[in-house]
């Protein structure tokens, strides 16, 4: 069937779920009841009419692994649609990062100039410090934050990832 | 807001009613105190009380599994609710429609440690289907008739509706059952038409066919089992059943080879190992069943029909899926092999039988009698024979060696009358599901096939069956050891029974008495059919205890990690142990 029945590969998984009391923690519960990886997982209401929140979780598995997650969030009752991004085509993934640097002299002025190629924003500054907004795909934000860290990084706060196809198409 | 208000108590029995309850088993405390005060004042529901919360679960199970219906438990807040999780584990594993109200501190005290406070739904949520937490009086109703949407449709299961006691005192509307469906929840039940034709092409061609089927066609309703026996007739080709399976299809027709799996028969387990199609409809591929799964019938094409898409290619991947409902597939499958006028390959299927008779002759079941001692397979058969002439035979059994031996040795013609916990293997299931099953069926005769470590486990529901004087007997096979548990040590732990024997147990019969029953005992083979037919004769609840003997294992047996044709006969025949990998499964 598959050529490669054990090679992992991350999925980016899109599940539409009604916004009630729990939903998260079913979803969360059932990855770790049945030993499945969360990589990022990030939740917000976006239909309050129909009160339905999008879930956007990354994960790595086997074929068999990613088939069986998205056949057990299936079964959820509150689960309306599960989409599975990395198979269905071409999708736009982002997420935001805020990354706290704390320095001053030549180190303060480099991350402001490495902030500039990156079009990371200054949200926030002191004499000693900045908080930057980055967004971008995961890996451009891990390679702002690398670095940051030798011009004194010291928090970092990031949403994980949330995704969506590129072109006409809808979940 | 025209409608009549009613208070939470009420719309609650009021949505019970409206969804064809008749029986619910329960007991009460602080948390539903309000409902209880509502039961007593209508005669519409009969509530069964029962003597530990465990035992309403799988009493409800029990009368599920035997009627179709789903199963109704009402428990208080707290230690009530997790009384319940057992039974509620047991219904999730084994996919049996229950709907378990359980009583909750009112709403402001929710998360306040609150006297008799448990988190109910976060601690049912990973062993139900589904459950509720209902905050507001006005969704009450709505949520009620849901959630019995949600147990008896697609994979049926537990849902809990957690109620805290201020809904239930509070007003509210109450609203009747809709036949609209659920907004998200649709389990789909027609299978895809062309993965059918390819199933059936495949069915055409095969020269090594097997059925292998389980408890989904029984959950299906009887109607699959018609369909399944009807299809099964046509092809000529052998079916095999798992341990949920047993009754959908006639265990005394020529086709049947027997049970699969662990304690399954030889030519059974063979025919999985050699056969070049396996038609599997509505089995999971379990564990018990597939033995090592790298060694799992590793010539066979897989169809597999489901109705949860979960079970599609957990375990092993198959050639074709078909998602839905066992009865609209077959009944699909059967057309489409009318239409196509299919024909099984007439001379490989002989050749197959003949192989098939050659793993029958075998014997695998066979064991020793003698004047002595009562052999445990022997008890179960001379039982067997003695239930015959009985128009309807309903067997629960606890866990262990009494509960494959049952298995191995009770026939069953018809779905729904062999119950046992299969996927969570609970010991103490059995005599409350009798229970269960009696109340659902006051004249059938219902027999609890027991190990006497398994009846301590909810010995205490004996006290409910003398309440309801339902004539339930329990068939204890008495070897004085958690046998299955001194068989493993046997097999993998150098004979060392460690806590397995029980001393001080205590005497049956006057335990059987001291509940108001009747006690009977047989020690000696010479004793066994008197006691039966004095069992089967009792109008009352019956413990018959019989003294079988202490040593014997069960086999045929696969032990864990082993492949379908490395299978033990013990007693009759040379035996291994078994490996070192199989030591760390269960
Ligand atoms: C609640 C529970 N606890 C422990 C076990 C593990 N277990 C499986 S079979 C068994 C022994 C059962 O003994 P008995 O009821 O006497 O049946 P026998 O095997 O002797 O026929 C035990 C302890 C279990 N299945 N369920
Ligand atoms: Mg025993």
């Amino acid at each position: 069937m598959n050529p490669q029945p054990e090679q992992i590969n991350e999925h980016t998984i899109s599940v539409l779920v009604d916004n009630e009391a729990g939903v998260l923690a079913r979803v969360v519960g059932l990855f770790s009841g049945r030993g499945y990886n969360i990589e990022s997982l990030t939740v917000a209401e976006v239909d309050p009419e129909n009160a339905l929140s999008r879930i956007t979780i990354l994960t790595s598995g086997t074929p068999m692994i990613i088939e069986q997650i998205k056949a057990q969030l299936g079964r959820l009752v509150p689960v309306h649609k599960v989409n599975d991004l990395t198979l269905e085509g071409p999708h736009v993934a982002r997420e935001l990062a805020m990354v706290k640097v704390v320095g001053s002299g030549e180190k303060r002025v480099e991350s402001l100039r490495i902030a500039d190629i990156f079009r990371a924003r200054a949200v926030d500054s002191t004499n000693k410090s900045f908080v930057f907004e980055i967004v971008g795909d995961t890996g451009k934000v891990n390679a702002f934050i690398k670095l940051m860290e030798k011009l004194g990084l010291t928090e970092v706060s990031r949403t994980g990832v949330v995704a969506i196809a590129r072109g006409t198409k809808g979940i | 807001m025209a409608s009549k208000q009613l208070n939470g108590s009420q719309i609650v029995l009021k949505a019970l009613v409206d969804q064809g309850v008749e029986d619910v088993f329960g007991y009460p405390g602080g948390a539903v105190l309000p409902l209880y005060d509502e039961i007593f004042k209508q005669n519409q529901l009969r509530h069964i009380l029962v003597r530990q919360e465990g035992g309403a679960v799988h009493a409800a199970e029990g009368y599920a599994r035997s009627t179709g219906k789903v199963g109704v438990v009402l428990v208080t807040s707290g230690p009530g609710a997790t009384n319940a999780v057992t039974g509620l584990t047991d219904a999730l594993m084994d996919s049996v429609p229950i709907v378990c109200l359980t009583g909750q501190v009112p709403t402001h005290l929710i998360g306040n440690d609150a006297f008799q406070e448990a988190d109910t739904t976060g601690i049912t949520r990973p062993c139900t289907k589904h459950n509720y937490l209902v905050k507001d009086i006005n969704d009450l109703a709505r949520v009620v008739h849901e959630a019995f949407h949600v147990a008896r449709s697609g994979r049926p299961g537990p849902v809990v509706i957690d109620l805290p006691k201020d809904v239930l005192m509070g007003q509210g509307p109450y609203s009747p059952p809709t036949e609209a469906g659920h907004k998200s929840y649709r389990p789909q039940l027609k299978g895809d038409a062309a993965q059918i034709r390819r199933a059936v092409g495949l069915m055409a061609s095969a020269k090594r066919p097997l059925f292998y089927c389980g408890g989904g066609v029984i959950n299906s309703g009887p109607e699959a089992s018609r369909l399944l026996k009807t299809l099964i007739k046509k092809t000529g080709y052998p079916c095999a059943l798992t341990l949920m399976g047993l009754g959908a299809y006639p265990a005394s027709d020529k086709q049947f080879l027997g049970m699969v799996g662990m304690h399954g028969t030889y030519e059974a387990n063979m025919a999985m190992h050699d056969c070049d199609l396996m038609i599997n409809i509505g089995a999971r591929f379990d564990d018990r069943v597939t033995g090592r799964l790298a060694a799992f019938s590793p010539g066979s094409k897989k169809i597999h029909v489901d109705i949860d898409p979960s079970s599609i290619n957990k375990n092993v991947s198959v050639d074709i899926p078909v998602i839905g409902d066992v009865a609209h597939v077959l009944k699909e499958m059967l057309a489409v092999w009318k239409t196509e006028r299919a024909k099984p390959d007439t001379p490989a299927l002989k050749a197959w039988w003949r192989q098939i008779g050659k793993w029958q002759k075998r014997d695998c079941l066979s064991y020793k009698t003698n004047s002595k001692v009562i052999k445990p397979q022997q008890a179960i058969q001379r039982l067997y024979e003695a239930t015959k002439g009985h128009d309807d035979v309903f067997i629960t059994t606890e866990v262990g060696q009494h509960q494959m031996w049952a298995a191995q040795f009770f026939k069953f013609d018809n779905p729904n009358h062999w119950l046992t916990s299969g996927g969570l293997g609970t010991m103490g299931y059995g005599l409350p599901a009798a229970m269960g099953v009696q109340v659902a069926h006051p004249k059938a005769l219902v027999v609890d096939i027991a190990g006497e470590a398994s009846t301590m486990m909810n010995i205490q529901e004996m006290s409910t069956i003398a309440q309801y004087r339902l004539p339930v007997k329990v068939f204890i096979l008495n070897n004085h050891y958690m046998g299955m548990v001194r068989q493993w040590q046997d097999l993998l732990h150098g004979s060392r029974y460690s806590e397995t024997y029980m001393d001080s147990l205590p005497d049956f019969v006057k335990l059987a008495e001291a509940f108001g029953a009747v006690g009977l005992r047989a020690t000696r083979p010479n004793q066994l059919d008197n006691v039966i037919k004095e069992m089967l004769a009792t109008d009352k609840a019956v413990i018959a205890d019989i003294r079988v003997d202490k040593m014997e294992n069960c086999f045929p047996m696969i032990p864990s990690g082993a492949a379908h044709n490395e299978m033990l006969f013990g007693n009759n025949g040379d035996d291994s142990l078994a490996s070192e990998e199989g030591m760390v499964l269960v």
